[in-house]
């Protein structure tokens, strides 16, 4: 059914940065698309389907897109999808509160000859002003049909997919051949756009004109001395309390226990009952086995970090408080070549570096992209590897406190030399600011359910071929080999050779290195010195295998060599300098 | 002192090559408008100019305050014309040569002011600044003024953006940075917070600079 003559016609919700397209696709298709509260939490295109008529149509969530004059990168996919998907109709979803600012776009996007549909979505913030639309004047005015939704509450989409119905029918007998390519951009034409919404939008708005100040909550945000503490507590409880003392102490302690006292011996049995050989039996239960090393990694250290990080998480994304975070941090951010749209990236890896090196292309130039992502690969502890360095140093606040410090000068200086080596123009910051809204319980556990089962499919796999991998090099002596390889360069760090697996395993993916790492503490084989390098060298050590991939996808292989070159030199350099530094102070932790 | 309108030509063609070459010795042949003998003549009997070396000449400081007031004149007619008038853009340069003329002796300092003393042309060439820039600071209440010189709670409508990078003005504009558009600011510090619309922007001091806003008379 893939050819372009047969095919069902698509549907394709466009529209400007934090309106609720992704909230209209769940709805419409079923399929959940991450929701937010801040501009560019779709930095991808979602596909679904819905059913209309008996017939399956797909729909296309895209990301935000001011006009069809792109400026950023997540804009320019949007503006790729609408030129290539010409047989289908466009759903142009707007916050009815901004009608005037966003005619505009409806206007490109009629150039288009393609059915247009106005969504007016969180028409109750609208009513909640003392506003209103005159839809059908309104309707009447642009010749399109218009559905105002709530689509959070799920009211209004009844009439927006009886309107999608009538604009397929209606199209199905005259489709226009393929959509015009959009005249060159001019300011003239940009201004007699708004003009024209400008005229229309005070034809048919009704509302009461009131002057509001910054919210009591706002004005705490956003001023810097409460703004930062609030900061603080959001980080203590946040990350400290919630995902380090109950998530790596709490939950991995008895999950750990559970597994090590109860699973384990009875895995090994079943394992040994069945399997005769003894290298099989190595391969499931051994040391490094599958189910007695990856699995228990996975389920045991993992699971309860991750799991409570993107609950907390979630509700940061859904309050609205990034934004601001990112209007607070711009002046510190502009001297490591950022602004504070990079905020939102530089959060988002405290989640998952991988998610996070994909949202670095909302930022506007190729300059702070590239500063972003390697910051992002150097210093930003993904929250599996935070949560297990969190827990390893829970008992040892000396260690934590200069682990922190360490990480934290090093994102500066490396943020402040690069600002200074990187040619191109100095960034500029501006960024749409959400009001703030009380975050949904469903949205909150749907989201954290599913990048947790996102999470869990990317690293279940990797987890049993690093088993399996090690097994086999065990199995073959190249294991040995490439620990007693590694032994001399870790000798420099001051690192005995029993920390080379976990180097080995980081390589594979750092949250696997810091499980490995966390295992090793316990066995109290390492002196407080050596953890601090241990944690230090392992946070900075090589992104992930799947952040390398993105890495590449996103800014090209030559980039991203360099990049790693540079990160594997750094990490080295820093454990042997702190090494020495300590020896030399004769500081003993 | 009069100064004929082909002289005042001469001066400007002189200032762009002086802010382009930046140096003080210019080759006539780099002017955009060179001199004939005659007006060469009068330039150097008059001290605007004096000779440099083969072909080259040098403006002196009254030559650099005249041209500078000369260029300043020019600048400002066109960014009278876009904003204001909204002069299509191919017709401003030829129309602003002949505006430019009735701008003298403080008619200039009231379109300065009337436009928010803005720094540059609409090609972004900077305008040199007039006695009326200096103290705008002192001036109370403007009619246009840029966003970053409000105070927390003061707005009006949109006037005009004065960026020198068209991508950004794209981006800006696309936004619904809009001439007439509604905005008011809410907070300066540590960056800037504004309300267009209905909705809140946050923006550093470089763009906050940029946006031109119609003050509201109350």
């Amino acid at each position: 059914m893939d050819t372009a003559g047969s095919a069902n016609p698509k549907i394709i919700l466009v529209g400007s940065p934090n309106v609720g397209k992704s909230v209209i696709f769940g709805l419409l298709t079923g399929r959940y698309a991450t929701v937010s509260n801040y501009p560019g939490t779709t930095v991808e295109v979602s596909r679904g389907h819905m059913k209309i008529g008996g017939k399956s149509c797909e729909v296309i969530d895209t990301p935000g897109l001011y006009s069809i004059y792109p400026v950023t990168e997540e804009e320019r996919v949007t503006l790729g999808i609408i030129k290539k998907e010409s047989h289908s109709v466009i759903v142009h979803v707007i916050d009815a509160k901004n009608l005037e600012r966003s005619l505009p776009l409806t206007f490109q996007l009629q150039m288009t000859n393609r059915p247009v549909i106005l969504a007016l979505n969180m028409y109750d913030e609208l009513t909640l002003m003392g506003a209103a639309i005159d839809i059908s004047a309104l309707s009447e005015k642009l010749n399109l049909p218009i559905a105002a939704t709530v689509a959070v509450n799920n009211q209004g989409t009844g009439r927006l997919v009886d309107q999608i119905k009538t604009a397929l029918t209606g199209a199905a007998t005259a489709w226009p051949p393929t959509a015009e390519e959009f005249p060159p951009y001019t300011d003239r034409m940009m201004k007699s756009w708004y003009t024209k919404a400008s005229e229309i939008a005070i034809g048919v708005t009704r509302k009461t004109e009131k002057q509001k100040g910054l919210s009591r909550l706002d004005k705490l945000l956003t001023s810097p001395v409460s703004g930062f503490l609030i900061l603080a507590a959001v980080l203590y409880v946040g990350l400290y309390k919630i995902v380090g003392s109950l998530g790596a102490g709490t939950f991995v302690g008895f999950l750990e226990n559970a597994y090590q006292h109860r699973i384990t011996p009875w895995l090994t049995e079943i394992v040994y009952t069945y399997a005769k050989w003894p290298w099989l039996r190595d391969l499931f239960a051994g040391e490094y086995g599958i189910l007695t090393l990856g699995v228990r990694y996975a389920l045991c250290i993992i699971l309860p970090i991750v799991g409570l990080f993107f609950l907390v998480f979630a509700v940061i994304e859904d309050s609205g408080y990034l934004p601001r975070l990112a209007y607070l941090l711009d002046s510190i951010f502009k001297r490591i070549g950022l602004s504070g749209r990079a905020v939102i990236p530089m959060v988002l890896g405290l989640g998952c570096d991988t998610m996070a090196t994909m949202v670095v292309r909302t930022l506007a130039t190729k300059r702070e992209r590239i500063i972003a992502t390697l910051l992002l690969s150097l210093t930003i502890p993904c929250s599996a590897q935070m949560g297990v360095i969190l827990g390893l140093l829970a008992g040892r606040p000396k260690i934590l406190a200069l682990w922190a410090i360490i990480i934290a000068a090093i994102f500066g200086l490396t943020g402040t030399m690069l600002a200074k080596i990187m040619p191109g123009t100095r960034p500029t910051f501006i960024i749409e600011v959400p009001p703030m809204r009380l975050p949904k319980l469903k949205n909150i556990l749907v989201k954290t359910y599913v990048r947790m089962v996102w999470y869990f499919k990317e690293i279940v796999p990797l987890f049993i071929i690093a088993s399996i991998l090690i097994w086999l090099g065990r199995l073959t002596g190249v294991f040995e080999t490439v620990v007693g390889f590694l032994a001399k360069p870790l000798s420099y760090m001051g690192l005995p050779e029993p920390t080379a697996p976990v180097f080995l395993f980081g390589f594979f993916r750092r949250d696997y290195g810091a499980a490995g790492l966390y295992d090793l503490a316990r066995t109290n084989v390492l002196s407080g010195n050596q953890i601090l390098i241990s944690v230090v060298v392992l946070t900075l050590f090589l992104p992930c295998i799947a952040q390398l991939l993105i890495t590449i996808k996103e800014r090209g292989w030559k980039i991203a060599a360099a990049i790693s070159t540079f990160i594997l030199v750094f990490a080295f350099a820093a454990g042997f300098v702190l090494n020495s530094a300590l020896r030399l102070f004769d500081i003993n932790l | 002192m009069q100064i004929s309108e082909q002289m005042e030509e001469i001066l400007e063609a002189l200032w762009v090559a002086y802010e382009e070459k930046n140096t003080d010795c210019l080759k006539l042949s780099w002017l955009r408008e060179m001199p004939d003998t005659a007006m060469l003549k009068a330039l150097l009997d008059r001290k605007i100019v004096e000779r440099c070396g083969e072909g080259e000449v040098k403006m002196t400081k009254k030559g650099e305050q005249l041209a500078s007031d000369a260029v300043r004149r020019h600048r400002l007619a066109e960014r009278l014309l876009t904003d204001v008038l909204q002069v299509r853009k191919e017709m401003i340069h030829e129309t602003a040569c002949q505006f430019e003329h009735h701008l003298h002796k403080g008619i200039d300092q009231n379109v300065c002011t009337l436009l928010g003393h803005p720094k540059t042309c609409p090609h972004g060439r900077p305008i040199p600044p007039g006695k009326c820039c200096k103290e705008q600071l002192k001036v109370a209440a403007q009619a246009v003024s840029s966003l970053s010189a409000l105070k927390p709670g003061q707005g009006g409508h949109v006037a005009y953006l004065n960026t020198a990078d068209p991508k950004r003005a794209q981006m800006m504009l696309s936004m619904g940075l809009a001439p007439g558009a509604r905005i008011r600011l809410l907070s300066s510090f540590p960056s800037h917070l504004f309300q267009l619309g209905e909705t809140q922007f946050a923006v550093d001091r470089e763009i906050a600079k940029e946006i031109y806003v119609r003050m509201e008379t109350s």
